[in-house]
């Protein structure tokens, strides 16, 4: 395979179909931010379980009859995605250790503002229940409102705060 | 029937195949440049539409798969997980990621691609996130109920906007159409130079346009699986080709009387109905029993004489005939309504006086409705107090993120 990428149609098709067969086998959908959710709950309630045993947050794992954390579907699906992300940016020839940002941007400003947004991005999926791909793609899929609105109020407000940001990227 | 989870498949695999799911998400993200982020951030500049192409197009693609597998019958729609609208968190939520995403660069599947090539700013994206979700968590107690507040449950969008499902996925179809069009046109305006060149021969693009399109213009048509089945078994060439047999009452009420332990009595009226009045050894089942994956193994027991009860007879013939078009054997519509039956055997609850019994009768029913009617309602009673069987509950399949 050379370095070019797919075309978006097919990409789309695919990802629908893998979306398609994952509702089919599971009855869910895809998704990613309830990983990172998992693994914090993870940590808190290894270093500090008094702590977590305090906040509501935590109440679904804290006690002894409870699943593990890290033993949930998104935890797995994640580590696949890392796995097979990896497995296309090696058969494609993209393996590098690079950071990409607009033209006029230092990489250290870059950074801060990955940090940044990642630091919302991943909040407001909490508060939303889900990001683009577990509330926004998978909600679209078997049509539920939670997920058409989840995906106008991200979009919506990307463009309209791309004017502000456009330094970032332009 | 689909989904598999959790019946036929274990917790284990289940998370085998989670692994196995994520590998072939990211493979097809990374392949599609989901892991760069100045292609992502393109969408909100113009200059690189991939973004919108494969959202849209996956979305469209997953959604008309699994509103066609639901239509014949492969897949239970009802026992997949419909993520659950929280109305405000879901806007509120959605903005900040929104802030996030344009930021940042990255949602949080598309970070864990990038990082997986290498890309720096992805790993501060990705740290970035775990310390937001963790003080998520530490302000959470304080936000709890704002958090929790409007919850309006598993809604379908085109429920919330008040009109048929085909005629939204239509519309969802078109939508998506005229934006690739459109948005390809915006691309070549902000970006003359280096606008990503589809590799598909323009054909193959405009067949699949077509094709989509046909689709959606079929969906405007299709019926619910609850229409389409009703639609078909109410054909008259169905009709006939198709013959029912019924319940005769006397037969019925024998069967009751003698205890019969290979009857059983489907009734499908409403919870309060059935509450009221109900025949010994009924189960109160709904249309979930009869279109969902698990059913009720009653109806799958072929051994059993199943007699359906409903609002009206005509009803009755239109689930028996569903029920044996989807493979039940030995289904009978009652051939009255329940309050004719009732009214037959002198069992209605809230009568005032007895009514005469039907002189006309020869003296042999007559006298076997005599007893049958006293033996019935002991029985009812008797029923009343031990409870009817409650029909199992459908386990309902966990997700979200």
């Amino acid at each position: 395979m050379n370095t070019k990428y797919m075309n978006p149609y097919l990409a789309g098709f695919l990802l629908g179909l893998l979306l398609l067969a994952t509702i089919f086998i599971t009855g869910r959908g895809l998704g990613a931010s309830g990983a990172f959710k998992n693994v914090i709950i993870a940590g808190v309630i290894t270093t500090a379980p008094n702590h977590a045993a305090q906040n509501p947050f935590y109440q679904d794992y804290v006690g002894k009859d409870k699943e593990p954390p890290l033993k949930a579907w998104l935890v797995f699906e994640v580590l696949g995605v890392l796995f097979g992300a990896f497995l296309s940016g090696l058969l494609s020839n993209r393996l590098k250790w690079t950071t990409e940002s607009g033209p006029h941007l230092k990489p250290q400003w870059r950074w801060f503002f990955a940090a940044l947004g990642g630091m919302l991005f991943i909040a407001g999926a909490q508060m939303a229940r889900g990001c683009t791909s577990g509330a926004a793609l998978s909600g679209m899929a078997v049509l539920s409102t939670a997920g058409f609105v989840t995906m106008m109020a991200i979009f919506g407000t990307g463009y309209m705060a791309a004017f502000f940001a456009r330094r970032l990227w332009k | 029937m689909g989904p598999f989870v959790p019946e036929l498949i274990s917790e284990p695999f289940n998370l085998i195949l989670a692994f196995l799911i994520g590998i072939a998400f990211g493979f097809i993200l990374e392949q599609a440049g989901f892991s760069s982020s100045r292609r992502l951030a393109g969408v909100f500049y113009g200059y690189d539409f991939t973004v919108l192409r494969v959202f849209f197009t996956a979305a469209v693609t997953a959604m008309s798969g699994v509103l066609l597998l639901g239509h014949w019958g492969y897949l239970d729609v009802d026992a997949i997980f419909i993520n659950p609208t929280w109305l405000y968190p879901a806007i509120v939520g959605g903005v900040i990621m929104g802030i996030g995403f344009i930021l940042g660069g990255y949602c949080p599947g598309t970070s864990i691609c990038a990082l997986a090539i290498g890309k720096v700013d992805a790993l501060f994206f990705v740290i970035g996130g775990m310390v937001g979700t963790f003080l998520y968590a530490e302000i959470y107690p304080s936000i709890q109920s704002f958090v929790n507040s409007s919850a309006l449950g598993p809604i379908y969008v085109f429920d919330s906007l008040g009109i048929p499902q085909g005629v939204f996925a239509f519309i969802l179809i078109a939508v998506a159409l005229m934006a690739f069009i459109l948005t390809s046109k915006i691309e070549k305006k902000v970006n003359p130079d280096n606008a990503p060149s589809l590799s598909f021969p323009t054909f193959s693009l405009r067949l699949a346009t077509a094709a989509t399109f046909l689709l959606a213009l079929w969906f405007l048509w299709m019926p619910d699986r609850k229409q389409y089945l009703e639609q078909m078994v109410s054909k008259t060439d169905y009709i006939l080709q198709n013959p029912v047999a019924l319940m005769p009452v006397d037969e019925l009420a024998f069967r009751l009387v003698d205890r019969d332990p290979r009857l059983q009595i489907f009734d499908f009226r409403s919870e309060d109905e059935f509450q009221q009045f109900a025949l010994p050894n009924s189960v109160r089942l709904t249309e979930r029993d009869v279109l969902g994956k698990s059913g009720n193994e009653l109806i799958r027991n072929e051994f059993l004489k199943k007699v359906v009860i409903a609002k009206d007879l005509k009803q009755a013939e239109t689930i028996a005939r569903i029920l044996m078009h989807l493979g039940a054997k030995n289904v009978y519509p009652l051939e009255t309504d329940i309050h004719t039956f009732a009214q037959l055997f002198h069992l209605q609850p809230n009568e005032v006086k007895p009514a005469q019994w039907d002189t006309g009768l020869d003296p042999i029913t007559l006298q076997f409705r005599k007893m049958a009617s006293e033996t019935l309602k002991q029985m009812i009673a008797e029923e009343k107090t031990k409870g009817q069987k409650k029909p199992r509950a459908v386990k309902k399949i966990k997700g979200g993120c």
